[in-house]
């Protein structure tokens, strides 16, 4: 295990041959041929491989009475059905997983999965479905977060922090600011429903499964199942998105790995479309009230957010207030989080959990008081910037350019020439407005371990369980060897989502390429040392690894040449620690808009975006760029139209499928500029990289939001920004 | 009722020897009013299928055929990410009965070009990074082949301001007609470079 | 999805014939509603009668100076046809504006025409729905229910949905008819004004078509002229289904017609409302509109609507 317990220093990897240089996907032919086999498509590693199709609940609260499945265990080609009820309780499989993925009568959420029919083909597992006949008890709850905002919004118990005396601060303030604002739920809406098949074989259970993290999918199987985790396989080698709904076992995989154990035979689930966003999780609705008091000249002197966001009980919501804690100065602050228990389907992490709904609130504020102060809105952020925690002066953060990333982007995108008064500026009947926000995410990092393969042909052999989930995994570990080895990029290959690799961190939190590829510089050094050994070398960093070639006081060898004697393995992992957290490792950015909405029908269109990064080492451009403009455009979504729509009567999500919960098309997305400043954060990681995968996403919403108001001069605080907000008030 | 099948291909001869999911039942295909089939032109190869009715094209395409490169989203026509050519014409495969297209020529990304040998589309896709977790890609190509198509055959779209005269390859064309391909991704901004370079190339 | 027996017929006297014999049975074209909505048990014919092969794929000019567009003419076919592009722009812009490419390449003219209700609860069997199963109630109508894309006039208590379809709010103002054949031999030329039934108490019924009655083509008059222009607000820029759209035919002289989508159960146009264009979008919406009963989600319909006819009206000035 290496420890990375102090700051790196200058290493090799500084030089950035390969890594940081813009490859292109090495699973891209893959993935553009349709050879990347998902979790669903694995015809050729079983044989007889049955379908299973869920039954779900059509409550949101309370206990199946009665289950009939005879008429549908009559259908054509059913081979089984296994239903909750018969099952029993289950474990939950999970710390993070909130609402019982199935087992028992209880229901506490719609579309909760409670049974699972199992036939020859799709066709008939579906229709069988259909005939399972369900009595329930159902129990009324409230649904609707609005009605609890009133007392929470006021109250200032067990806050997340409070640092000074808010109160006093704020009413001294010259300048105030103090408004409510508001975000739907969400939808992850990715790509790839959830997907699983499993197969028992003596006593072991291997699941082929859409996962973005192999680790806590097989703690969760071997927990639900009461298995030993070397007892479970899970494999996931490509996922068709995930964005946090897939960090977690859901129901297709309990439902999966329960009807192939029962009926002996592999299952296969997928779940249908219309049943992921009320099966699976959602993000948290939230209400959010912000007060912000400053002095005239700009500075910040009391910061209050407080936010309330709905869970199932036993769940975290969506804590939308913490980045508020590290985002701007302010000597007297209070951060209040409240959670509304209801049984709505799971909330849990979508991602830049927090962050994103936090910021889609916080960078409209920002944006508010700076128009009070009469001030431009870039300077007002650069004059709030800190390099300290505002909580802890002693407390630094590790590597912060927020300003530069204010004052690069509003260079490039031309902010100086933007529309300073709101409705000031047309384009036919187009309103244009300018906007900008700040965005903030944390740079977190986990243990991950990779093993190195050197081959006697010569190529290099990458192995870990973790996860490309569109993130560039296969890319950029392949870099990070080549790098360490001297090896061109061709020479490597990686495989991962294996749970039978080592242990990686896995995809999350924006922590998966910044651990990753340090769990492969770990197994690289470690590599070299192997190689040193053989060489008879004490010291390997005394050998040069360059071009294939490993290079010595007394000469050179070729790589191949050495492993020609016999394949050559060497495995380790990264430990993340304790010196990082006496410092804040975070990432920084600015987004910059430029859109134009319709003077009459109120239409919004985006002309041009801008996103300037500052996270640490990017290891490629290429794949880094990728992940932050695909942010934007859920950041598009997120303003201009996703609306998990809640029916606050029956407790469930209504319009549950990508007809109903829009997110954006490739119509809605103008022209997109990534600028990633040159940093390099010695405290993150010891290759000095941050993620930006969910950095790319945060504060965008905002930056539309204040853009719409530059276009009209309507300030429009309750997401997303459609067009009965603000059509009233536009010209006539 | 194993399935006839007259090409020697490697997965699906596996699958014809033990999906049964017929045999016992004793129901033959021709007296089955539920069962049809179906002679389906796959990227050239002629495949003769029995189907249940309820198969949709995709599912013949992945379950029956293993060509699993045409990806199922949604299954109600509100993703693309099963778009494939049937006669020259992209469609929803979702959406459409494998029954009902007996004699047609389907095209599917697996016939654009394999891993080894790239079609101009799929490379400039890999060349832009067009995509990220994949899964909408086959989709997007697909779509992106045709469109192309599309606008040189005077189709007009929603965004074509003169309706009687010939169409332009446009960014705000290529956009549209490939609204009907989402990517949650987000790789949009991608996938049109990647567009525009094959209709350059092409002009 | 229940199992069905699989028809083909190669003319239309053929396909209405087997209609009429096979009890449950439906006419399948496009597919493109209709195998989405049997996917989730909403539809369940216990026989499909596949109709591609019967030939109605022209579009031909009639006597009348109009075209007879036949019924499996595609929304592609229909929206490119350069005759509909220079005698009718209003058809195809409305076509364009709907579904994607890969939908209007599959979908067809009579199909289009009887694309059922999007409102998420009649999308959800679990929940009451007297348009899907009549008596069970209307979900949409209960408190805290998701109102916003339902419609805002020409709606009942027993049901508050909005038709889908932007090809029929252009065929209503273009005056179109039906033209159908059912198994006695009997041939109907519908006006698109009466084809779609608004809900009462029976939702169920979203047109006057009779069991087994077939739609063999639709009929355009000779060209009206004028500037003809349809504009669809929606919340994203293309493949979702209208807030609020707006068919526009102005003359030179500022008379015209103005049909609307995604307000009314049916394709909304009041020809008396017409008369009011000279005066403006607030004037002809004040009677288009008239006794509408907007919801808590949706009254922005309105006001939006008459936004968008301005639009309209300053473009094709």
């Amino acid at each position: 295990m290496m420890d990375f317990d102090q700051p790196a220093g200058d290493s090799r990897i500084d030089l950035s041959r390969i890594l940081g240089q813009p490859a292109t996907r090495i699973d891209g032919p893959l993935k553009v041929s349709g050879a990347a086999r998902y979790a669903y498509e694995q015809h050729d590693v079983l044989e007889g491989q049955k379908v299973g199709y869920p039954v779900l609940a059509t409550i949101a609260r309370g206990r199946i009475t009665a289950m009939r499945t005879t008429a549908a265990a009559a259908m054509p080609g059913v081979i089984g059905i296994v239903t909750a009820p018969e099952v029993g309780k289950m474990p939950k499989p999970f710390a993070f997983n909130v609402a019982p993925l199935f087992g028992g009568d209880e229901v506490v959420h719609y579309h909760q999965a409670i049974a699972v029919v199992v036939a020859d083909s799709f066709e008939e597992a579906r229709a069988a479905a259909a005939r399972v006949e369900v009595d329930y008890a159902g129990e009324t709850g409230g649904f609707d977060l609005h009605g609890l905002w009133p007392e929470r919004r006021e109250d200032a118990r067990d806050p997340v922090a409070r640092v000074g005396d808010f109160e006093a601060a704020f009413a001294a303030a010259p300048v105030r600011l103090d408004h409510d604002y508001s975000t739907p739920a969400h939808s992850h809406a990715m790509m790839e429903p959830h997907a699983t098949l499993a197969h028992w074989q003596d006593g072991r259970l291997t699941v082929w499964t859409s996962n973005q993290m192999v680790e806590w999918a097989r703690t969760g199987l071997a927990s639900t199942f009461g298995l030993s985790e070397d007892q479970v396989r899970v494999i996931s080698p490509y996922v068709g998105g995930g964005f946090g709904t897939k960090l977690v076992l859901r129901a297709d995989a309990i439902l999966a790995a329960q009807a192939a154990r029962r009926l002996g035979c592999p299952v296969k689930v997928a779940l249908p479309r219309p049943a992921v966003m009320n099966n699976t999780s959602h993000r948290a609705a939230t209400l959010q009230r912000i007060r912000i008091g400053a002095e005239a000249d700009g500075r910040i002197t009391a910061i209050a957010h407080t936010a309330l966001s709905n869970t199932l009980p036993g769940g975290r919501g969506e804590n939308a207030v913490d980045q508020s804690r590290w985002f701007y100065a302010g000597a007297h602050r209070l951060f209040v989080h409240h959670l509304g228990e209801m049984h709505l389907p799971e909330s849990n992490a979508m991602r830049a959990p927090g962050e994103a709904p936090g910021l889609m609130a916080l960078e409209i504020a920002m944006d508010e008081m700076a128009e009070k102060l009469r001030m431009d809105p870039v300077a007002f952020r650069i004059r709030n910037d800190t390099q300290v925690s505002p909580e802890d002066p002693d407390k630094p953060f590790s590597d912060r350019h927020f300003s530069e990333c204010l004052t690069r982007g509003a260079e490039a995108f031309g902010w100086s020439d933007r529309p300073l008064r709101p409705g000031s500026r047309r384009d036919g009947d187009w309103m244009l407005g300018w906007g900008v926000a700040g965005a903030y995410r944390g740079g977190p990092a986990m243990t991950s371990g990779a093993r190195l393969r050197l081959q006697p042909s010569g190529r290099l052999l990458v192995e870990t369980s973790m996860t490309d989930i569109g993130t560039g995994s296969y890319t950029i570990l392949a870099q990070t060897a080549a790098e360490v080895l001297g090896l061109p990029l061709e020479a490597v290959e990686v495989r991962l989502g294996d749970s039978d690799l080592p242990a990686s961190a896995g995809s999350g939190g924006q922590w998966g390429a910044a651990s990753a590829t340090a769990g492969v510089y770990a197994a690289g050094l470690a590599l070299r040392t192997e190689i040193a050994r053989r060489l008879g070398v004490n010291d390997a960093d005394t050998l040069v690894f360059e071009a294939g070639t490993v290079r010595g006081s007394d000469g050179a060898r070729s790589l191949a040449d050495l492993a020609a004697e016999g394949e050559i393995v060497a495995e380790d992992a990264i430990r993340f620690g304790d010196f990082r957290k006496r410092q804040i490792v975070a990432t920084f950015g600015a987004h910059f808009v430029e859109l134009g909405v319709h003077a009459l029908t109120g239409e919004i269109r985006l002309r041009r975006m801008l996103a300037v990064c500052d996270a640490g080492r990017i290891l490629n451009p290429v794949t880094a760029r990728s992940q932050v403009i695909g942010g934007m455009v859920m950041g598009v979504g997120a303003a201009l139209m996703e609306e998990a729509a809640i029916d606050t009567g029956r407790g469930f999500f209504p319009a549950h499928d990508l007809a109903g919960y829009e997110v954006p098309v490739h119509a809605d997305i103008p022209v997109q500029e990534v600028i990633f400043l040159d940093t390099a954060d010695a405290s993150a990681t010891p290759l000095k990289a941050k993620g930006v995968g969910e950095l790319g996403l945060c504060g965008v919403a905002a930056a539309i939001a204040n853009a719409l108001y530059n276009a009209t001069g309507v300030r429009v605080r309750d997401y997303p920004l459609t067009l009965e907000h603000y059509l009233d008030e536009l010209p006539a | 009722m194993a399935i006839p099948h007259p090409v020697p291909f490697g997965p699906l001869a596996r699958r014809a020897a033990f999906a049964t999911p017929d045999a016992g039942r004793g129901a033959a295909p021709a007296e089955d009013p539920y069962r049809s089939s179906v002679t389906l032109t796959v990227n050239g190869t002629p495949h003769r299928l029995t189907l249940d009715n309820r198969t949709t094209l995709l599912d013949a395409l992945r379950e029956h055929l293993h060509l699993t490169g045409s990806k199922k989203g949604c299954d109600h026509g509100q993703c693309g990410a099963c778009t494939c050519t049937v006669n020259g014409t992209r469609i929803n495969t979702c959406l459409s009965l494998a029954v009902m297209h007996d004699g047609d020529r389907i095209e599917t990304i697996e016939g654009l070009g394999s891993a080894q040998a790239l079609s101009p589309m799929q490379q400039a896709f890999v060349a832009r990074d067009g995509f990220q977790c994949g899964y909408c890609t086959p989709g997007q190509i697909q779509s992106a082949c045709a469109v192309l198509e599309e606008i040189r055959a005077n189709i007009p779209s929603h965004v074509t301001a003169d309706l009687t005269a010939p169409v332009q390859i446009t960014e705000a064309e290529i956009r549209e007609r490939m609204s009907g391909n989402l990517c949650r991704c987000g790789a949009y901004a991608n996938i049109l470079a990647a567009i525009r370079d094959v209709a350059e190339a092409q002009a | 999805m229940k199992p069905f027996s699989y028809h083909r017929a190669s003319d239309a006297a053929q396909a209405v014939a087997r209609a009429a014999e096979l009890p449950g049975a439906r006419f399948i074209a496009g597919g493109t509603n209709l195998l989405d909505l049997m996917k989730l048990g909403i539809e369940a014919p216990a026989h499909l009668i596949d109709v591609n092969g019967l030939g109605l794929d022209q579009i031909t000019e009639t006597p009348a100076g109009g075209l007879r567009i036949g019924t499996l003419v595609s929304n592609t076919a229909l929206s490119a046809d350069d005759r509909v592009r220079r005698d009718y722009p209003l058809l195809t812009r409305a076509i364009a504006a709907g579904a994607s490419g890969q939908l209007r390449n599959k979908a067809t003219t009579g199909g289009n025409l009887l694309q059922r209700t999007r409102c998420p609860y009649f999308y959800d069997t679990a929940m009451p729905c007297n348009k899907r199963l009549p008596g069970s109630g209307c979900a949409a109508s209960t408190p805290g229910a998701v109102t916003r894309p339902l419609g805002v006039i020409g709606t009942s208590q027993a049901c508050l949905a909005t038709h889908p379809s932007d090809m029929a709010v252009a065929l209503r103002a273009l005056d179109a008819e039906v033209g159908t054949l059912s198994a006695d031999g009997a041939r109907r030329e519908i006006p698109l004004e009466s084809f779609h039934r608004l809900p009462g108490a029976m939702p169920e019924h979203d047109t006057v078509l009779r069991p087994g009655e077939l739609i063999t083509h639709v009929t355009l008059p000779a060209p009206v002229g004028g500037r003809q222009l349809y504009h669809k607000v929606r919340d994203r820029a293309s493949y979702a289904f209208a807030l609020v759209s707006v068919a526009l035919i102005l003359q030179p002289d500022g008379t015209g017609r103005v049909a609307l989508g995604g307000v009314a159960p049916k394709p909304w146009r009041r020809p008396e409302a017409d008369a009011a264009l000279p005066r403006g979008a607030g004037a002809v919406m004040e009677r288009l509109l008239e006794g509408a009963r907007p919801l808590s989600g949706n009254a922005f319909k309105i006001p939006l609507a008459t936004r968008t006819l301005a639009a309209l009206l300053k473009e094709a000035a």
